[in-house]
């Protein structure tokens, strides 16, 4: 016991200081090659996607490709009000809600896996390998599987059902694993403390991992958010009748060759930075309220 | 006695724990597997009605054409292109994130920076190399203007280079973030140990980097692999039709309503994925992760 009392400054101090900074003083050289590297794979990440977002910008004359003909709106309300563009309006506030609800259930589900998976239990090998099954799968395949397997069901394919789970077993496997990284971090021994001091199981998991693994959560979110919001191969065969946004952009791609589509794309990164920038912050947030209550 | 009881408590637990996930995998993974398996062996009369019939036709069917050995050998082109540069790409970003950006919040930031592209659509990131690549695209409009060529390069877009150059642009990230994540967890101490003791720039590479970070290559490897493998619309988009890969393939069979022929080659491909997977899970135990 003492000397777990003894190790604790050592392995408490990496968890508020997080020193990733290896060293101090002069930066080797690989630092410049890494750095340039760095900026190229940001450059040829963000390069062609800015690019789009400048050519949505266009007048009604506008192209593809460079040069830039004019600057207007254009575009964005031919997006929104023309009907051969299809039902953007539509599709992307069922792939923001169906997104919401499987980011919900991969956080909470994984979490619980997570859990489970911590201690051997008899058969958790069979759970672990369906679910690395279900991520290997062809997402194709899966949906078409789903697709007919509804359809022997009797059942109705929509955006809800069938295809809400089909992304379910994509973005899951994703969040447990990501949850098995996050939890390798975590320290039992904050646990087994927690049980000392005389917390029920609901305790030590409400008042210390859920704190202590919380940027861990916001990370399995982000995932869960980006899998279900990109979504494309195992909702073509189940959303049924209603599309989905990626399903529509899929169908403007086969017969939109207009500025439209960079539009659309302009849309969704708005969408994607909103979110990213309340994930960014609350995250933040959550390791300055850390900081202040171990100093406090 | 003892001990059997809390065994059987563990496992009763674990199982607890566990249980929404497998509520949910059961119904929308094993099932709709054991569909196609059984779909594979029907018969079709040709208008997308199956007849239960068992059958190995379809098997037959897809095992006989020598379309089969190209769509493998074209997948498995892809699939290694990828793996090769996004392994490189992702090691050397995590790398630079986790060992050299000293301030942390910072080293988020950066990290987040890469994964925001990542929150559009796949198409819109994939049609974005369009203006870049294109006949008439940025890089042929620079290269001309250069005078490096006389002709625009048309091998830049809807070529087997454009489908790379897309996965590279899409599955990097997947790379990255375990990486990043099993690279975090290294001790500083350690490496400033080795310096210490000697260790010249390469063996702490070598010896420590590099096994540390073995969990997260191979999930990285997972990740990108499965998806390529399992890719259709990059193929199909990418390469102007002028590839296919098995999927793509699959994709076509389903379009004309020939289910049983699709089946059966989705059933080797998965197969085929299968014995890789538990490949790379042999080599690198995930698993002990969490449950040593």
């Amino acid at each position: 016991m003492s000397a777990v009392l003894a190790d604790m400054p050592e392995t408490v101090a990496p968890a508020t200081t997080k020193a990733i900074a290896p060293s101090r003083g002069q930066r080797p050289w690989t630092f410049y090659v890494l750095a340039t590297l760095f900026a190229f794979y940001v450059l040829a990440l963000y390069g062609p996607m800015f690019c789009i977002y400048i050519l949505s910008f266009q007048d009604i004359r506008g192209g593809l490709v460079f040069p830039m003909k004019g600057t207007s709106l254009h575009w964005f309300v031919d997006l929104f009000t023309q009907v051969r563009t299809g039902d953007v309006k539509g599709s992307f506030d069922r792939s923001i809600k169906l997104a919401i609800i499987v980011t919900a259930i991969t956080v909470v589900v994984s979490f619980l896996a997570g859990l489970g998976f911590r201690r051997r239990f008899r058969g958790d090998t069979v759970v672990f390998y369906m679910m690395i099954g279900s991520l290997v799968a062809p997402g194709l395949v899966l949906g078409l599987g789903t697709g007919l397997l509804f359809q022997a069901l009797g059942l109705n394919a929509s955006w809800y059902t069938s295809a809400l789970g089909a992304q379910l077993s994509w973005t899951l496997p994703f969040g447990v694993l990501v949850m098995f990284a996050v939890m390798s971090r975590f320290n039992q021994v904050w646990e087994e403390a927690a049980y000392d001091l005389g917390a029920s199981r609901w305790q030590s998991i409400r008042l210390v991992m859920i704190p202590v693994l919380a940027p861990g959560l916001v990370a399995v979110a982000l995932f869960g958010f980006t899998l279900s919001y990109d979504e494309f191969a195992r909702s073509l065969q189940t959303a049924g009748s209603l599309n989905t946004l990626p399903l529509e952009i899929w169908s403007m791609t086969l017969n939109v060759t207009s500025p439209s589509l960079y539009a659309l794309g302009t849309v969704t990164t708005i969408v994607s930075f909103i979110v990213i920038g309340a994930s960014l912050g609350s995250i933040v947030l959550i390791q300055k309220k850390r900081g202040s209550s171990t100093k406090g | 006695m003892q001990s059997s009881q809390t065994l059987s408590r563990a496992n009763l637990a674990g199982w607890l724990y566990v249980s929404p996930l497998v509520l949910v995998l059961v119904p929308f993974f094993v099932a709709p597997i054991l569909v196609v398996l059984a779909a594979s062996f029907f018969a079709t009369d040709g208008f997308g009605g199956l007849t239960p019939d068992f059958t190995l036709a379809s098997y037959i069917d897809v095992l006989h054409s020598a379309l089969t050995l190209k769509l493998y050998l074209a997948t498995i082109k892809f699939t290694v292109l990828t793996w090769i540069f996004t392994l490189i790409i992702g090691f050397f970003v995590a790398y630079f994130l986790v060992f050299h950006v000293r301030n942390q919040l910072l080293a988020i930031g950066l990290f987040l920076l890469c994964t925001v592209p990542f929150w559009t659509s796949n198409i819109i990131r994939m049609i974005s190399w369009i203006p870049l690549l294109g006949k008439e695209g940025l890089i042929n409009q620079a290269l001309l203007a250069l005078g490096m060529i006389r002709q625009p390069l048309e091998v830049l877009l809807f070529s087997d280079l454009a489908v790379v150059i897309a996965y590279v642009h899409q599955l990097t990230i997947f790379m990255i973030v375990p990486i990043f994540n099993s690279m975090a967890r290294i001790d500083k101490k350690l490496i400033e140990a080795a310096i210490d003791a000697g260790a010249s720039r390469f063996d702490i590479m070598r010896l420590i980097v590099v096994p540390m970070s073995k969990s997260g290559i191979a999930l990285g490897t997972i990740f990108v692999v499965s998806i390529v493998m399992g890719d259709f619309f990059v193929v199909k988009v990418m390469s102007g039709g002028g590839s296919a890969s098995v999927v793509s393939a699959f994709y076509e069979d389903v379009g004309v309503l020939q289910y049983p022929t699709a089946a059966a080659s989705a059933v080797l491909l998965t197969l085929a994925l299968v014995a890789i997977v538990s490949l790379i899970l042999r080599t690198v135990d995930i698993r002990q992760e969490i449950t040593r």
